[in-house]
């Protein structure tokens, strides 16, 4: 493990690879569809994510999420994991062929692996628990509406834990496999690092550090490692 | 006795599991095949005489397997393993070789039909009166995957009850004069199985429907008493102690940590691993100071000595981290590899000089550094005024627990 340079005390998030800058790409704030099933809930998040992004539409269920989302085409959608009707991955699932450039940012009160590894395999570019603050929120979304995938501690755990190198080879070295960097990126993430943190422990810029992460995120969405089979199936989606 | 290991045991006499010669569990061990099976074998073929003469012969021709390995047994235990021979199964071979010659004599031979419509009756018999054995019906009513399997049986049975009394009466040319009899008979019981049927058949729906009602009444009674004894009580607490938030945070917290745990852990025993070990030294933790831990973990393995104390060390930083940094929370990673152990208790709180703490303060010389280093690991600290704190550690797995 290297051991140089501490990182700096900016961004005491609890989700990493948030709370640098917090401006959209293209200068707006970003349009935002609510899925969740407890009004509640809803109304909290909106609240607390005030003037960051705008809040186009709110959905209770699996159809009216997919209704709102096709009429509002927003930049991204929070989507709560466990929703009446399908879940949060039957959302993906109906909107992602169609609108495939929609971002969605998984939003749950459960961190068990199968609902993280089967909403990120569904096509979520994030997962962040619901006990995030309205500011890591903000920043997570400005993140994921760019493009970039947002990690927190847990999941890049999960990551870890799911490419453990095993004996058995894999089928698709380039998918099956973690680079020795990106390794390096994911723990360093699991150590609770933000973004700006990895990149300075690395001696390499944010943009790597993003694109790392990226890298990992599609190697999670697309290989078929046993393990991550394994949880994708436990969510009863393949 | 290296013989035993090979691919194909060589053929001899064994000395143990014998009920004879040990003629036949040799030949099963040398076949690969069970004893029982054998011994069934060689019983057939005895019926008909044939049997007794290969028995006979292959007990003097095959030697007796050789004295186990190192040294002959002390005589009193080969006596006792001598002892040792199943003589109850022995009266079961005798009393089916005993059968089996009788209605040899009676019949006339093998190839006489009747046999071997008695033979089925008696098989079907068998078969269906197994299933009256209240035990192994439940065991096979318990799953529905096997209840299917159960109905074959039963089917199975019954159709060779059927055919043996039917080949029984045909055979003895009694089926002509039976014949009114048994159609009268028979129509009789088609008639009773209509009219009872139905009600049989809404007596095994009600009972199940029963059964369900009854599981599903005790896990909503246990949830119940759950919800009840858990997140009620910690409501109730809530609201009495609204006008002090960190408390709040606190009982919410804990209230979280334990309806989660219930929710999506499987139950594994805090005590053996690492992993869930960690999870519960920061939840104490965290209890105790009320700052919130999040602990990560990769892989998992047993505890053993050194793992104790890396749990400790990992204690006290997390108690340092809560009590002097100042942070709002306190991340946690744990990774499993093959050679050691790797833990991580970060904070983005106030930091400190390490220079600058005294000698002889034991927090994190003594419980950190010190404590890892006595039991083969390392510790370091990175840390400065102002820029939070990490703690390293790191212990290499002791070879037996790998």
């Amino acid at each position: 493990m290297p051991d140089a340079g501490f990182p700096g005390t900016e961004g005491a998030g609890r989700v990493h690879g948030v709370g640098e800058e917090n401006t959209f790409a293209n200068g707006r704030v970003p349009r935002v569809v609510i899925v969740d099933d407890h009004r509640l809930f809803r109304s909290g998040v909106r609240g607390e994510l005030g003037d960051a992004v705008e809040v186009v539409g709110e959905a209770g269920d699996v159809d009216s999420a997919v209704r709102v989302i096709s009429e509002q085409r927003p930049d991204l959608v929070l989507l709560d994991v466990h929703l009446p009707g399908g879940g949060g991955v039957e959302v993906l699932r109906r909107v992602l062929p169609k609108h495939p450039e929609i971002r969605f940012l998984a939003l749950s009160v459960s961190d068990a692996a199968e609902d993280v590894i089967g909403v990120v395999r569904g096509g979520a570019r994030g997962y962040v628990t619901k006990t995030i603050s309205g500011k890591e929120l903000a920043d997570a979304i400005v993140r994921v509406a760019d493009g970039d995938a947002v990690f927190s501690p847990r999941l890049a755990g999960f990551v870890l834990d799911a490419f453990a190198a095993t004996d058995a080879p894999p089928v698709d070295p380039e998918l099956d496999r973690l680079t020795q960097r990106e390794r390096e990126v994911l723990r360093l993430i699991a150590r609770g690092y933000a973004y700006k943190e990895v990149a300075r422990e690395l001696f390499i810029s944010v943009k790597t550090v993003e694109t790392h992460v990226s890298s990992v995120l599609r190697k999670l969405q697309l290989s078929n490692r046993h393990e991550l089979s394994r949880w994708a199936t436990a969510r009863k989606l393949v | 006795m290296t013989a035993t290991r090979e691919e194909t045991p060589r053929l001899y006499r064994r000395r143990d599991d014998r009920l004879l010669g040990g003629v036949c569990s040799g030949l099963a061990r040398h076949l690969g095949i069970d004893p029982v099976v054998a011994r069934l074998a060689l019983l057939a073929l005895a019926v008909g005489g044939v049997g007794l003469a290969v028995y006979i012969a292959l007990m003097l021709v095959v030697p007796v397997e050789p004295e186990t390995g190192e040294g002959a047994f002390p005589t009193g235990e080969e006596s006792v393993r001598r002892k040792g021979r199943d003589i109850s199964q022995m009266l079961a071979y005798v009393a089916l070789a005993t059968g089996l010659g009788l209605l040899f004599l009676l019949f006339g031979g093998v190839l006489d039909p009747l046999l071997w419509f008695l033979v089925f009756g008696a098989l079907g018999g068998t078969i269906l009166w197994q299933q009256a054995n209240p035990a192994e019906r439940d065991e096979w009513v318990a799953s529905t995957a096997l209840r299917g399997k159960a109905w074959l049986r039963t089917g199975v049975g019954i159709l060779l009850v059927i055919v043996g009394v039917i080949g029984f009466l045909a055979f003895q040319q009694q089926l002509h004069e039976a014949r009114a009899g048994l159609t009268f008979a028979l129509t009789l019981l088609a008639g009773i199985a209509l009219i009872v049927a139905p009600w049989i058949v809404g007596l095994v729906r009600e009972r199940d429907r029963e059964r369900r009602e009854r599981i599903r009444n005790q896990e909503r009674a246990e949830l119940a008493a759950h919800i009840h004894d858990s997140v009620l009580h910690t409501l109730t607490l809530i609201q009495r102690r609204a006008d002090d938030p960190r408390e709040v945070q606190r009982l919410a917290r804990v209230q979280e940590r334990a309806l989660r745990s219930w929710l999506y852990q499987r139950r594994t025993d805090t005590e053996t691993t690492v992993s869930p070990a960690l999870e519960r030294v920061a939840a104490e933790v965290e209890e105790t100071h009320g700052v919130p831990i999040e602990v990560v973990s990769v892989g998992d393995c047993p505890l053993d000595e050194g793992l104790h104390a890396t749990l400790q060390a990992a204690r006290e930083a997390m108690v340092n981290a809560a009590k002097y940094a100042g942070a709002d929370t306190i991340s946690v990673f744990c990774e499993v590899e093959p050679e050691e152990v790797l833990v991580f208790v970060r904070d983005r709180g106030a930091g400190f000089d390490l220079n600058a703490v005294p000698a002889d303060r034991m927090g994190v010389r003594g419980s950190i550094i010190g404590r890892m280093e006595r039991h083969g690991g390392q510790a370091r600290i990175r840390t400065a005024p102002g820029e939070g704190t990490e703690v390293q550690l790191r212990m290499p797995r002791s070879p037996a627990a790998r």
